[in-house]
């Protein structure tokens, strides 16, 4: 047993930080803001190039032949920096959807939610779409002027879709209908490319994990930022991490961190459908509690868009709902108890 | 990353298996909680059966009298002993796990010869004389003395929460043997006979009702300098050298106990009818997943402490692990009373028992609060406080 990283696994994720410090810096991210530039075609193609999406393809497919573990390291990197984009489900994507290996292709997800509806991300920016339906993940190439599908009177004709005015300014929303077979609403908008070669409980599975490492980088992020904070911020004449109030406020994020990050690791290695659940359950209460409790450390500042913090928060939330929240892991854990 | 055995490793787990299964079904019932003389017994004859099959001082090094085990192999001992319902280290506990150790690391040839086999063998209990009742968490603010007259120190003073203290041989004690140095710096470590005059026992009573702890009274006792371990006034390192060896393996028992404890709950639960409660189920539910990774946790630390060999500074794992496990194990009682009912509130339950025993575990050897502080300014660097 020797549950640490190796060392490929060390050198693996301090190459993901230095490729993103490089290519989505902070006033890259705050410029994506500002410009509500949420797909970076650029970018997605330059993550394409560095393996982001073909991580785990094989060697003889064109990817890296590395496994979930791996994964997980890489998708924390990138919920470190808020990179944005449908990550996950092009990551997933790879080696079914022409162009998703590459970063040519963006490829959204549906998930049907509460009341027959989802949440759709990055659903105008998509090229494909993924459905998860009973019999599997089925495939839907959107049309090439996708882009009109956010345009809301052609959108409500087409597709019963309406966009969001979504909460975390990166990851643009709209609200589907579900017919009943999972299929988005009435039929049309662009052909069913068929059931990809990927049983939708792992497809599930997978990208709960991916999501609930994105969560643990934010997790471990917004730590950093509040102890940073907290050293140079100067009130009643030191520093306020001088107080064991904020102490204790900063000792509590980094334990849900590291939590978060053993489930999500230890579930990674495992590959078990309750660890995974567990880990899901624990990296949304760390990304969550860790970004409430930075913005309280930060103050006032914390409560402004010129900070982060909010960033953190408003994508931890997006993240919550997807694939599997607290309800559904809870559930599952208490079903596994004998 | 991996969380499989090794050849080695299993096949070490196979023979401990086999050994369990041999000699556990002829163990005599284990003795009336409040038989202390009784569980010493009980405890110590455990540990003899551990020495004579090769598992006694299995974590220690080979040159102690131990087997030198690898981290993983102690793990796996802890985790096989518990699963089979071996008894619990009871009364060897401070022994085997601190004043051996320290003796181990710090004692001269003599003093290892002297008091390391007989712990191993199971014939002589130690207890830990370290807080005192203005000395808590503020450990180094001990204040029991101890003045050198020829080849032996006076000490005076009293010490509280000492386990096993009416049933012990020895005790492990700090003592300040210089009074006006800086406090860290005036420390020392002795090794004292419960026996000597001079020493009174006072059980305390446990909200548990129990009498698990005592108080210490030493009114001029009497102890040879030849029974100090390491330098005079060089305690505070010594004993620092003792408390490390806690981290990463203590609990490990308690959280395959805890996972089945879950477990039985969960049954109870479903048996009386609380399971079709969803706020219940959602409860335990988030407990499961708790106590899921405070093991893969374990495992964390474990190989951690495997990789980076004794002596190295650990991570922030045995720090999360503590802050985190003697919470959920709290939540895990306060489901279970949850579940129970009025029948909580029967204090022969063995649930309710371990509900009021969990009280203890976000104080003891380290409150969550001077846990935090730790965290705060050891791990995450920030500002020492006033």
């Amino acid at each position: 047993m020797d549950f640490q990283l190796t060392d490929d696994q060390r050198a693996l994720r301090a190459g993901v930080r230095e490729l993103l410090a490089g290519r989505f810096p902070r006033e890259r991210l705050r410029e994506a803001v500002d410009r509500a530039r949420v797909v970076d075609r650029g970018l997605w193609r330059e993550l394409g190039a560095a393996g982001f999406f073909s991580l785990r393809m094989p060697e003889d497919a064109g990817g890296a032949g590395l496994g979930t573990a791996e994964a997980v390291l890489v998708f924390e990197e990138a919920g470190r920096v808020l990179l944005p984009g449908p990550l996950v489900a092009t990551h997933l994507a790879a080696g079914h959807v022409e162009g998703a290996a590459e970063g040519e292709a963006v490829v959204a997800v549906a998930e049907p939610g509460v009341g027959g509806t989802a949440m759709v991300e990055y659903l105008a920016q998509a090229d494909a779409l993924l459905v998860g339906t009973e019999e599997g993940v089925r495939l839907r190439v959107l049309a090439a002027d996708a882009a009109d599908v956010a345009d809301a009177a052609s959108a409500a004709a087409q597709w019963a879709v309406r966009p969001v005015r979504s909460v975390d300014p990166l990851t643009p929303l709209h609200r589907v209908a579900v017919g009943e077979a999972g299929a988005l609403g009435p039929t049309g908008g662009g052909p069913i490319a068929g059931v990809l070669g990927l049983p939708v409980g792992r497809f599930r599975r997978e990208a709960t994990l991916l999501t609930a490492a994105e969560q643990c980088g934010s997790a471990a992020r917004t730590v950093e930022m509040a102890v940073e904070y907290a050293g140079v911020r100067h009130q009643f004449g030191q520093a306020i991490g001088t107080f064991q109030a904020v102490k204790h406020l900063c000792a509590d994020m980094l334990v849900r961190a590291e939590m978060g990050r053993t489930a999500v690791y230890a579930a990674a290695v495992t590959g078990d459908p309750q660890e995974a659940a567990a880990a899901k359950l624990l990296a949304d209460e760390a990304a969550v509690r860790n970004a409430r409790d930075c913005l309280q450390v930060f103050g006032g500042m914390g409560f402004t868009w010129e900070a982060d913090v909010h960033l953190h928060l408003k994508r931890a939330w997006v993240r919550v709902e997807r694939f599997m929240g607290a309800r559904e892991a809870e559930e599952a854990l208490a079903a596994g108890l004998s | 990353m991996d969380l499989d055995c090794s050849e080695e490793e299993e096949a070490f787990r196979a023979g401990l298996r086999a050994w369990l299964g041999e000699v556990l079904p002829k163990l005599p019932p284990p003795p009336d909680p409040s038989d202390w003389p009784g569980r010493r017994a009980y405890d110590c004859a455990w540990q003899r059966m551990l020495y004579d099959a090769g598992y006694a001082g299995l974590h220690w090094p080979a040159d102690a009298g131990g087997r030198g085990a690898t981290p993983t192999q102690h793990l796996i001992f802890l985790e096989e002993t518990e699963r089979a319902g071996a008894p619990y280290v009871g009364a060897n506990f401070v022994g085997l796990l601190h004043a051996g150790p320290t003796i181990a690391a710090e004692g001269t040839e003599e003093q290892r010869r002297r008091w390391l086999p007989p712990i191993l063998r199971g014939e002589e209990v130690w207890c830990q004389g370290f807080s005192e009742p203005e000395a808590g968490s503020d450990l180094a603010a001990l204040r029991t003395a101890a003045v050198r007259d020829g080849d032996a120190y006076v000490v005076t003073g009293s010490k509280i929460w000492t386990s096993h203290a009416e049933v012990a041989d020895w005790c492990e004690l700090l003592v300040r043997t210089d009074p006006r140095a800086p406090r860290h710096r005036g420390i020392s470590w002795l090794a004292m006979r419960m026996d000597a005059p001079g020493v009174t026992v006072r059980p305390l009573r446990t909200v548990a009702g129990s009498e698990e702890f005592a108080e210490v009274f030493l009114d001029e006792v009497r102890v040879p300098v030849a029974h100090r371990v390491g330098e005079e006034n060089d305690g505070w390192r010594v004993t620092m050298v003792t408390l490390s060896f806690e981290r990463g393996t203590a609990f490990v028992g308690e959280v395959v106990a805890c996972r089945r404890t879950l477990g039985h709950i969960a049954a109870a639960a479903r048996a009386n009818g609380r399971w079709h409660d969803p706020v219940l189920r959602r409860r335990l539910g988030r407990l499961a997943a708790e106590f899921s990774v405070l093991w893969r946790l374990t495992q964390w630390n474990v190989s951690e402490a495997q990789r980076s060999g004794p002596g190295a500074v650990p991570g922030p794992g045995g720090s999360v692990f503590k802050l985190r496990y003697s919470h959920a194990r709290q939540e895990l009682y306060e489901a279970a009373a949850e579940v129970l009912g009025g029948g909580a509130l029967d204090a022969d339950e063995e649930w309710t028992n371990a509900r009021l025993s969990s009280l203890s575990y976000t104080i003891a050897a380290g409150t969550s609060q001077i846990q935090k502080n730790i965290v705060a300014e050891r791990i995450l660097g920030l500002p020492k406080g006033p």
